[in-house]
Parts: C-alpha cells; sequence; structure tokens
C-alpha cells in the first residue's frame, strides 16, 4: 500500500521579500517609471562592474562598459523576461559590452599565465602546500583585496572570463558557456584551470605569508 | 574504481561543483584520505572558490556610483527631449501635408479647363424650366430645334424641363446650351432648384412659348 507524504512537510516556495520587491520595480520601470531604474540596479553594481572589469582589466575602461551596459539595460528593459535573474541578465549585457570593447580596441596584450596552454592539456599544481583557511576579516583589507585581483587578471582571457562568471558572479555552468557562447565542457576544463593557477598564484601568500605578515615591508613580493 | 593523483587534479572543480558520479567522488574521497599532496590541492582550489565568491573583491571606482546616476539621468533627459522633439517634428510635418494638400487641390494641376471635353464642363445657370428635348437612346438634351439633335431608327423624343434632364443624367449639348457651360471644372453635384433660375433667356423659356 503506497503511502502519501506528509501534508505537514509540503513546503512552497515562497519568494523572498527582497524578490518580489526586485519584481515590483522591474515591472514599474518596464511600464515607464524609468527614475525607479537606479534603485533597480543599485544592488549590482559592483558586479556588473566587476564583469567588465574581469574582461577589460582597466579601471576607466571598466566603468565606462559597465555604465553602457547599465544604460543599454534601461533601454531594453521592456525586454527582460521573468524567466531569468534580473542580475544574470544585466551581467550579461556588461560581459557583451566589454568583450565588445575588447574586440574593437584590437589590444595586444602581453601574454598571461597559461595563454600557451590549450584547454585539452593537463595542468599539474606547482606548489602542494596545504593552505589554510583565510579568515573573512582578512578580505576586508584593501591589500589582500588587490592581490586576488592582481592575481585573477595575471591569467589569460579565456580562464579569467569562465572563473569570474562562474566563481565572482556565480553563473551556472549553463549560464557561463550561454554568455561566452562556449560549450559547457570548455567552462568546465577552463574554470579547472583557472582555479588551480590562482591556488597555484595564490597558496605561497594567502597559505600564511600575506596574512601573517602584514602589512608587508616595503618592496617586499609575496608571491 | 581507483583513481590517481592526476584523476583527483583532472576532476577537482568538478568535485567541488558535484560534477562527479558518485563513484568517482568516492574513489576520490578515498584517494584524498591518504594524499597529502591532493588533500592540499583541494583545500587551496575550495579556498579560491570561496575567497573569489565573497563578493568584496572588486570595489567600486570612487564616484562610479554617482557618475552612473549622472549618465541614467542624461539618457532619461534625452528621451524627453526626443520626444518632444519627435512630437514637434510630427505636428510640422501634419500641418504641412495639410497646407500643401490644400495647396495641391487648389493649384492648376486639377484645374486644367482646357484640356477637358466640353462634355465633362460643370453646367451652371441653366433655368431649372427650360424646355428641352432628348432623345432616348442619347446622352445629351438640346433646345428643341438644335441641328446636332439626331434622332436614329427606333428612338424617340421626348421633351422635359432641364432640371429633369439632368436629373436622369442627361448632359447639356455643349452646341446649344454653350453659354451654360462652365469653364471651370467642379465635382459634378445636384444643385437645388432655384440655382437654375438665373438669367433666362426669354425666348429659351416656356412661358415665352415654345
Amino acid at each position: 500500500m503506497g503511502s502519501f507524504p506528509d501534508s505537514t512537510n509540503i513546503q512552497v516556495k515562497m519568494p523572498a521579500p527582497a524578490d518580489l520587491r526586485e519584481q515590483d520595480l522591474i515591472r514599474r520601470v518596464q511600464a515607464g517609471e524609468k527614475e525607479r531604474f537606479y534603485e533597480l540596479i543599485k544592488p549590482y553594481e559592483r558586479r556588473v562592474y566587476a564583469a567588465a572589469f574581469g574582461v577589460l582589466r582597466n579601471e576607466a575602461e571598466a566603468e565606462d562598459a559597465a555604465q553602457e551596459a547599465f544604460l543599454k539595460a534601461l533601454s531594453h528593459i521592456r525586454q527582460f523576461r521573468s524567466e531569468a535573474r534580473f542580475s544574470t541578465w544585466l551581467i550579461q549585457i556588461a560581459v557583451n559590452e566589454a568583450l565588445m570593447r575588447r574586440r574593437k580596441a584590437h589590444k595586444e596584450i602581453m601574454e598571461p599565465i597559461g595563454e600557451r596552454q590549450d584547454d585539452e592539456g593537463e595542468y599539474t599544481p606547482r606548489d602542494f602546500a596545504d593552505w589554510r583557511e583565510i579568515p573573512s576579516e582578512a578580505l576586508e583589507r584593501k591589500e589582500i583585496r588587490e592581490k586576488l585581483a592582481a592575481a585573477v587578471a595575471a591569467l589569460a582571457e579565456k580562464y579569467r572570463e569562465v572563473f569570474l562568471l562562474r566563481d565572482v558572479q556565480h553563473f551556472s555552468i549553463e549560464e557561463t558557456a550561454e554568455a561566452l557562447g562556449i560549450s559547457r565542457a570548455s567552462v568546465k576544463t577552463r574554470l579547472l584551470r583557472a582555479r588551480l593557477m590562482l591556488r597555484d598564484l595564490l597558496a605561497p601568500g594567502l597559505g600564511g605569508a600575506w596574512l601573517t605578515r602584514l602589512p608587508f615591508e616595503k618592496g617586499s613580493k609575496p608571491w | 574504481m581507483v583513481v590517481n593523483c592526476e584523476h583527483v587534479w583532472r576532476e577537482i572543480s568538478n568535485y567541488l561543483d558535484n560534477e562527479v558520479s558518485l563513484e568517482m567522488r568516492q574513489a576520490m574521497e578515498a584517494h584524498l584520505r591518504i594524499c597529502k599532496n591532493c588533500t592540499a590541492v583541494l583545500n587551496g582550489t575550495r579556498n579560491v572558490v570561496q575567497v573569489y565568491g565573497d563578493g568584496r573583491l572588486f570595489e567600486l571606482p570612487a564616484g562610479f556610483s554617482r557618475r552612473l546616476q549622472r549618465r541614467l539621468a542624461q539618457q532619461s533627459s534625452s528621451w524627453i527631449f526626443d520626444s518632444a522633439r519627435t512630437f514637434w517634428i510630427l505636428a510640422v510635418a501634419a500641418v504641412a501635408v495639410i497646407v500643401g494638400g490644400v495647396s495641391l487641390s487648389n493649384s492648376s494641376v486639377f484645374r486644367q479647363p482646357d484640356t477637358r471635353s466640353l462634355l465633362a464642363q460643370f453646367p451652371h445657370g441653366i433655368p431649372a424650366s427650360l424646355m428641352v428635348v432628348v432623345s432616348s437612346e442619347g446622352r445629351l438634351f438640346h433646345v428643341p430645334g438644335c441641328k446636332y439633335l439626331h434622332r436614329h431608327d427606333g428612338e424617340s423624343l421626348q421633351m422635359m424641363t432641364a432640371a429633369e434632364a439632368m436629373k436622369e443624367g442627361y448632359a447639356p449639348c455643349p452646341r446649344c446650351l454653350r453659354q451654360y457651360l462652365s469653364s471651370r471644372v467642379e465635382c459634378p453635384r445636384v444643385r437645388p432648384g432655384p440655382e437654375f433660375s438665373v438669367t433666362l433667356p426669354p425666348m429659351l423659356t416656356t412661358d415665352s412659348g415654345f
């Protein structure tokens, strides 16, 4: 005899108040209340900027691309469908804007770490020192954040883009693949390399040196 | 399944993302229990994911929000300006179309009396009570005695007033009723009776004994 699920265990997932507020704001802006657009995008300013910075690696260009992305989002707000997350939609616009600017610029950038390694090859970790957990307050320190940003900026383009969307912007593998126009398998391969390369770059510093010897002495190079 | 260090490194990212099979997960965990190097790599990679996923990594440049708000405001005001400009352009265009249409309708393009047939000219001033003759198969009405009134075989002539003839669709003969034909072209329309009763030549009215 089959059993019925206990009705007390059935939980209806209700949207969080913040989500409801966001949905309400989206509807209002779509209906013409453009002056409320900034209120809608304010929580995503930093993420959109980070997405643009991840591609362009230049503060001024990233700001311009991010702001252009917001303007485009405002212009096309009626095209947004609630099936997608608003943050994902915004960040995709920013990534597209940044990629387009980079293509236009035809920049000759110094070949960063990992550029010569193709997706198919194996990546062997260089450092096997264990890395203890980083205390959360360490991230409050500007110098730590700068080291982390510099490390990710040192990655080759194709790894950096995947890493930033997946691990910084928290895109799913599918969303990352769609945003960059690559396969799911490529996302996974590039992500593996990006994570391992970053680990190699950061392990000596975040493994203890940066956390115990801060502030750094003048001229010291932890990595 | 037994895995070595290279297998673990290859799958370590998928392991963190729960993208490996149960069998692979168990095999990796068995390996990690005995391999310090792979454990160090796993911990370090997990730390990378956690550190960068924290959300505090990228700081906005100073003044970013203020500059963004200014650009948004500029765009909004430019939309308003564009809307107003579009409104005025449309309004001016509409006026231009109306004025142009009126001018065109009064222009010589639509007033070419010399090129039109006499038959197409609109009669005016024909006395409504003027007695005229029509042929049953003809299209014109004539003053009795008009030499251009021809009766073919089988046709019959009929007398009626000019008003009746026009009501039945007959046009005035351009010869005998030439004086009533306008050099202006107007839209044909049935005029009320009194307009027909102007300047009657006495000899052409019924009163004259015609």
